[in-house]
């Protein structure tokens, strides 16, 4: 069955779909996962919060995301963002965002819920005890948070969330949606051009199995160091 | 906003003319629920199979297990589909390949089989971590009073590790709908396809994506609750997994 492969289809368009697409999938991973993480953590505060106010919106926008599939949100921002950013600089036209600055802020704001999920799970699992011996020697709200729960929290859930990072990896390939060219989008766009499907889709898979493999070996080596201490 | 809110949109006749917008969303919708199904019976059925093979006493079912999750997990949703849709198909001897290639319903089936495949790998490892779950005697008190491995599983682990991992198999349910999503790419016109093409016709983005959120939160709604009552019953007395 491989003997009428073209695994050089492979070869030619390997600069293509590195240098263009992982690129931009790796870039959208970063970006996505960094401000994912300062806006879940700042929800899950929002929602272990003693405000009733806050901590319902903070529990609504999580369970609203994590209601939705991905593909709808990546549609809902894409056609909505001209509109919000006339809205948000009072423009007379909706605002030119583009495919690429849209899928950030999606990723992002779609990601913040799951990393507030994750968040919310760590700062609980800091004992009460810290959180009053923190305020028994004087520190303020920001201070106990800054200091003595939020940097156990990360630690504590570094795994999941670096596990959460490979699904992330592997979401934005949702971006094909868009017609994006990511490492997906650009394997798909040589596969069409050439009509090589077979091998660049085959392709494309043993990449995402190879790092997304490669990186979820470390992060349960990482757990294991990390349950030992624990 | 000089945006034009237009909430009748829905009434209005398709350009296709084969019904109202509201009524192929509703079409959409069908094909989501439908698409959630088979993909969760395939992945339920497989997933458990898996499941059991990483936790039986003997080496390779164990490897073969883990190498199996590994492959479906490590490899995102929209390359399997690809793969089930394009590829699949060329790889199949001659005159089989033919036939599945030509077939009508070949979007909504390469969907369901990897939509399947991806989520059992999920109900696989949730499967494992309930059979883990359970108190080493069990398995020991099985074997004590002479069943053999065929039976314990089937009389005194799986019974229990099916109600402790009722409400984790719920969420992956839950999944599974929002993961029929992207097989719009393929060609299956469910919920979020209907949806575009409304948008498309009609210029309604926000109606066309509101309405299709709703359905979406609704339809998860309506499952949770559902489950929760299930649930409820199913519980083991005195077996409160971290609670």
């Amino acid at each position: 069955m491989f003997s009428t492969f073209d695994f050089d289809v492979i070869w030619r368009s390997l600069p293509y779909l590195f240098y263009q697409g992982m690129v931009f999938t790796l870039t959208l991973t970063a970006i996505a996962t960094f401000f994912g993480l300062i806006l879940g953590t700042l929800i899950a505060m929002m929602r272990l919060s003693s405000n009733a106010v806050l901590s319902g919106i903070a529990a609504s926008y999580v369970n609203l995301m994590r209601s939705l599939p991905l593909v709808l949100v990546i549609f809902l921002f894409y056609f909505l963002s001209p509109y919000i950013g006339q809205w948000i600089i009072g423009a007379d036209q909706p605002v030119q965002v583009g495919a690429y600055t849209s899928t950030i802020i999606t990723f992002t704001l779609f990601e913040a819920a799951y990393f507030a999920e994750i968040m919310r799970a760590g700062i609980q699992s800091v004992p009460r005890g810290q959180v009053m011996a923190g305020y028994a020697i004087g520190f303020n709200y920001r201070e106990v948070m800054r200091f003595v729960v939020l940097p156990q929290a990360f630690r504590n859930m570094l795994p999941v969330i670096f596990t959460q990072t490979i699904v992330l990896f592997q979401d934005t390939s949702l971006v094909y949606v868009l017609s994006i060219t990511d490492f997906l989008g650009a394997a798909s766009k040589i596969a069409q051009r050439d009509g090589r499907l077979t091998e660049m889709y085959l392709f494309a898979a043993v990449v995402y199995f190879t790092i997304s493999f490669t990186a979820s070996f470390f992060v349960k080596r990482l757990q294991k160091r990390i349950s030992i201490i624990r | 906003m000089n945006y034009n809110w237009n909430w009748g949109i829905f009434w209005d006749q398709t350009p296709d003319a084969t019904g109202t917008y509201f009524a192929s969303l509703m079409s959409g919708l069908q094909v989501t629920v439908l698409l959630a199904l088979v993909a969760w019976i395939i992945a339920f059925v497989l997933g458990s199979i898996i499941g059991i093979m990483r936790t039986l006493p003997s080496r390779w079912p164990v490897m073969i297990g883990n190498a199996y999750i590994e492959l479906f997990r490590n490899i995102p949703l929209l390359v399997q589909l690809f793969i089930w849709f394009f590829v699949v198909p060329e790889l199949l001897p001659g005159e089989f390949g033919m036939w599945v290639k030509q077939l009508r319903n070949g979007p909504f089936i390469a969907a369901m089989l990897g939509l399947g495949f991806y989520m059992s790998s999920r109900v696989a490892t949730q499967v494992t971590a309930g059979i883990n779950a359970l108190p080493k005697g069990q398995r020991m008190a099985g074997t004590a009073i002479g069943l053999t491995t065929w039976q314990t599983y089937r009389y005194i682990l799986l019974p229990l590790a099916y109600r402790i991992i009722f409400p984790p198999l719920t969420s992956e349910f839950l999944n599974t709908i929002k993961n029929t999503a992207p097989a719009l790419t393929i060609g299956v016109l469910e919920l979020t396809a209907q949806a575009r093409s409304m948008q498309e016709f009609s210029f309604q983005v926000f109606e066309a994506f509101t309405a299709a959120a709703g359905i979406y939160l609704v339809l998860s709604a309506v499952v949770t609750i559902g489950m929760r009552l299930i649930e409820k019953r199913l519980v083991i007395p005195g077996f409160n997994v971290g609670k």
